[in-house]
């Protein structure tokens, strides 16, 4: 069989981006949206692995700094997320239109 | 040490990859969704390893998996609605959707039929055994700065969280 190459991690990465992208667009719960973000960050972070197997590790030292921004935006995001249903006793995206109460 | 059954391994991860990414956005429970995740995540971590990078497939595991998913699953519990998984999981913007994964997929394909020649044929194989260090010596020399912004980041993070999730400060 043809080995393995950066062509082909690169392939799943983008597989994983579109998922996440469809994910963002078309779910209304919140979290499942967050989660889709996560998706994308991690097809990121799997573009970053696989060019630090040519280009030296730069790549993966990125790569936990993504991981690291991950963890900041999904604390922050679930804090806003919290802050919504206890005044609006509901997840749904389409229902997120106020900035005040 | 030499690889072993590189290509198996490749299709395996990629599959349970992209099967947990796909079951993730479907889901109706979000609890299932977050458990797909963290089993994609996992497979992920085992791409990395795949390609020399332990340390990160380790911050993966440790930091994703054990994390981050932990605290999806906790506001999930959180704001677990009985109410939300009868109502209409996917909005009107299915054609929205549709049409940015074509052009995104479009993209993607393009690019990478144009520049599929410009990767290097043969790979140097890197030493894994001092990977961890390696990384350790760039994070604290060169990366320094950005690493310090980093904690700050973080904590301002924290203070964030806090101060969103909390009734009355």
């Amino acid at each position: 069989m043809a080995p393995i190459t950066t062509l082909h991690y690169l392939v799943v990465a983008a597989a994983l981006f579109v998922l996440g992208v469809i994910g963002v667009l078309t779910r209304r719960n919140v979290v499942i949206v967050l989660m889709s973000i996560e998706l994308i960050l991690n097809a990121v972070n799997l573009n970053l692995v696989a060019f630090s197997r040519i280009w030296g590790l730069h790549g993966q030292i990125f790569a936990i700094f993504v991981i690291t921004d991950a963890a900041a935006e999904a604390a922050v995001g679930l804090g806003i997320l919290i802050a919504f249903f206890r005044n609006k006793e509901t997840i749904n995206v389409d229902e997120v239109d106020l900035m005040k109460w | 040490m030499a690889p072993v059954a590189t290509t198996f391994f490749f299709y395996l991860l990629a599959g349970l990859t992209l099967v947990s990414g796909i079951l993730v956005i479907t889901q109706k429970n979000a609890v299932h969704s977050a458990l797909a995740l963290i089993f994609g995540l996992l497979s992920q971590a085992g791409l990395y390893l795949m390609l020399y990078a332990p340390f990160v497939a380790g911050v993966q595991i440790i930091l994703y998996a054990g994390g981050i998913m932990v605290l999806f699953l906790f506001v999930i519990m959180l704001v677990n609605l009985e109410r939300s998984q009868k109502e209409d999981q996917f909005n009107q913007q299915w054609l929205v959707g549709l049409l940015a994964a074509v052009a995104l997929g479009g993209l993607f394909v393009a690019v990478y039929m144009k520049g599929k020649d410009l990767f290097p044929e043969q790979i140097a194989q890197p030493a894994e055994n001092s990977n961890t260090q390696q990384i350790a010596v760039m994070l604290y020399g060169q990366y320094m700065f950005a690493f310090e912004i980093a904690s700050l980041l973080l904590l301002v993070a924290i203070i964030g969280a806090v101060v969103m999730a909390k009734k009355r400060i």
